[in-house]
């Protein structure tokens, strides 16, 4: 089978406005989440988010381009551009027809809607911006990103709610291998901070108003965040031989649907999903060292998620490290698995693995090594990215090592 | 609060929760807990939607915590208490 490794990086995250900014955020345990700066905020219950600070569009973009790019797409288009500058590849037009994007997005151009809603229902104006359709629609960011590097091969984005990059990149994984496409640019972008996203939150009241505090018994709900993480997935041996520095494998991908309830997650489903992964990566579960949890610090995932780690881990579950990162970047939705994928990648090629941030209390029904407020030093050979999104649908991820000289005979 | 109030405030929690498990009103008893009537977790939250926009209140309830709340969702009869002081604080 054809293997599939990382080659470049990219992110934009409450954290930091590079990858490096981000993941060296995460390894010294900074809280990103803070007070919002959106309009109206006054008539929000929850005021705290995960927003990027000290990012200014028009120093970026071209007022052109940015008539054309919603905020996610802005993102998106940073994040790639690192991930390409990396990934030292130089897109020539027989490349680029091998060379796809697959992106998740959960919410789109909701940055482009609201504003636009604003315009005609709150101020009574009879015409939006001409460009808005455009703008808003889920694919746009995929599409710039593949506009801006000349990638004319498959192109697409992904909804599925929080799981929707973690289905992207399993899917970029999926092409790569059956020889669709040597390289994709994948990841996910979301912007949702904004006074509908949030008031739409709010409603389901399981949103916290202090913290974001996942696997600690006092926890109190989750934090939305913003950003996007752009990854180069590419073919092992196109990258071998272009003496590509290699991050890391992407060695396992699989994803299934509960089947039960909405908004509820399912143990059962979450399980079928960690063993499907380590099936397709040809591990065993004691191969494991550190899983990036989806750990949202609502009651119900986090309790259930840690059941479903025993299950699948069994002994094994105790000697594992599980944190998660949202506690320091917010929830992303859409985006939140691609900059988690950041850690994976942090634990398995530095050694160093990201802590639950804002843990005070243990909690008997998540009993596990969750990494509690500081960094660990660790060798680190796999890591798992879990993803369990409303409506039931559960992606996850697997990466391992990647060490020029060892070649796995998996 | 006068008695009527009282009396109204029970009738219109009582209206609201029997939509929601699709039972008759009289088949709302106050000792019933929202388990007895087979209201789930986003019933709840619908239920305190439909309470906060009948009564125009901010209901303070976070499901992560239902303990932790002063909305108190043990009881139909715990229900139209808490309404009552959201009431009063409001006035």
């Amino acid at each position: 089978m054809r293997r599939v490794v990382i080659t470049g990086q990219g992110a934009i995250t409450a954290l930091g406005v590079t990858a490096p900014a981000t993941t060296v955020a995460m390894s010294e345990g900074r809280c990103g989440i803070g007070a919002l700066d959106v309009e109206d905020v006054d008539r929000l219950s929850i005021r705290i988010g995960g927003q990027i600070r000290g990012y200014d569009p028009e120093t970026v973009f071209s007022r052109q381009q940015l008539s054309l790019y919603d905020r996610f797409t802005q993102f998106a288009l940073i994040a790639a551009r690192e991930a390409m500058a990396q990934s030292g590849l130089v897109i020539t037009e027989a490349l680029g027809d091998r060379t796809g994007v697959v992106l998740g997005t959960a919410g789109g151009g909701l940055q482009t809607q609201e504003e636009s809603y604003r315009a005609v229902y709150a101020e009574g104006k009879n015409r939006v911006h001409p460009f808005v359709v455009p703008k808003l629609m889920n694919s746009a960011a995929a599409s710039h990103v593949s506009m801006t590097h000349g990638l004319t091969g498959p192109v697409w984005s992904v909804a599925t709610a929080c799981a929707s990059s973690n289905h992207a990149m399993g899917h970029a994984l999926g092409l790569i291998r059956a020889n669709q496409a040597d390289v994709v640019l994948t990841g996910g972008s979301e912007s949702m901070l904004s006074f509908g996203g949030i008031k739409a939150w709010e409603g389901l009241r399981v949103m916290s108003k202090d913290a974001c505090r996942p696997f600690s018994a006092d926890r109190n709900g989750m934090v939305q965040g913003e950003g996007a993480a752009v990854f180069v997935f590419e073919e092992l041996e196109h990258a071998r031989s272009r003496g590509a520095d290699i991050l890391a494998e992407v060695t396992g991908f699989a994803m299934n649907s509960d089947a039960s309830d909405i908004v509820m997650p399912s143990v059962k489903g979450a399980v079928r999903a960690m063993r499907g992964a380590l099936r397709d990566a040809g591990l065993d579960p004691e191969d494991v060292a550190y899983i990036n949890a989806h750990g949202t610090g609502t009651a119900a995932n986090d309790r259930a998620e840690c059941m479903a780690v025993r299950e699948v881990f069994g002994g094994h579950a105790d000697d594992l490290m599980i944190s998660s990162t949202k506690s320091m970047h917010g929830h992303l939705i859409g985006g939140t698995g691609a900059v988690e994928l950041l850690a994976c990648l942090m634990a398995v090629r530095d050694g160093i693995v990201a802590p639950t941030i804002n843990h005070r209390v243990p909690d008997p029904e998540c009993d596990l090594d969750v990494v509690p407020n500081e960094a660990r030093e660790a060798r680190v050979d796999a890591a798992m990215s879990n993803a369990f999104a409303f409506g039931g649908l559960n992606a996850v991820i697997v990466v391992t090592a990647f060490r020029y000289g060892e070649n796995r005979s998996v | 609060m006068t008695g009527r109030v009282k009396r109204d405030v029970e009738r219109v929690v009582i209206t609201i929760l029997a939509e929601q498990a699709a039972l008759k009103p009289e088949d709302v008893t106050l000792a019933a807990t929202l388990q007895d009537l087979g209201i789930d977790s986003l019933g709840v939250v619908e239920a305190i939607f439909s309470i906060e926009e009948a009564f125009d209140i901010q209901v303070p309830f976070n499901a992560n915590q239902p303990e932790a709340s002063e909305f108190n969702i043990d009881t139909v009869g715990s229900i139209v208490r808490s309404v009552e002081s959201l009431i009063v604080a409001r006035a």
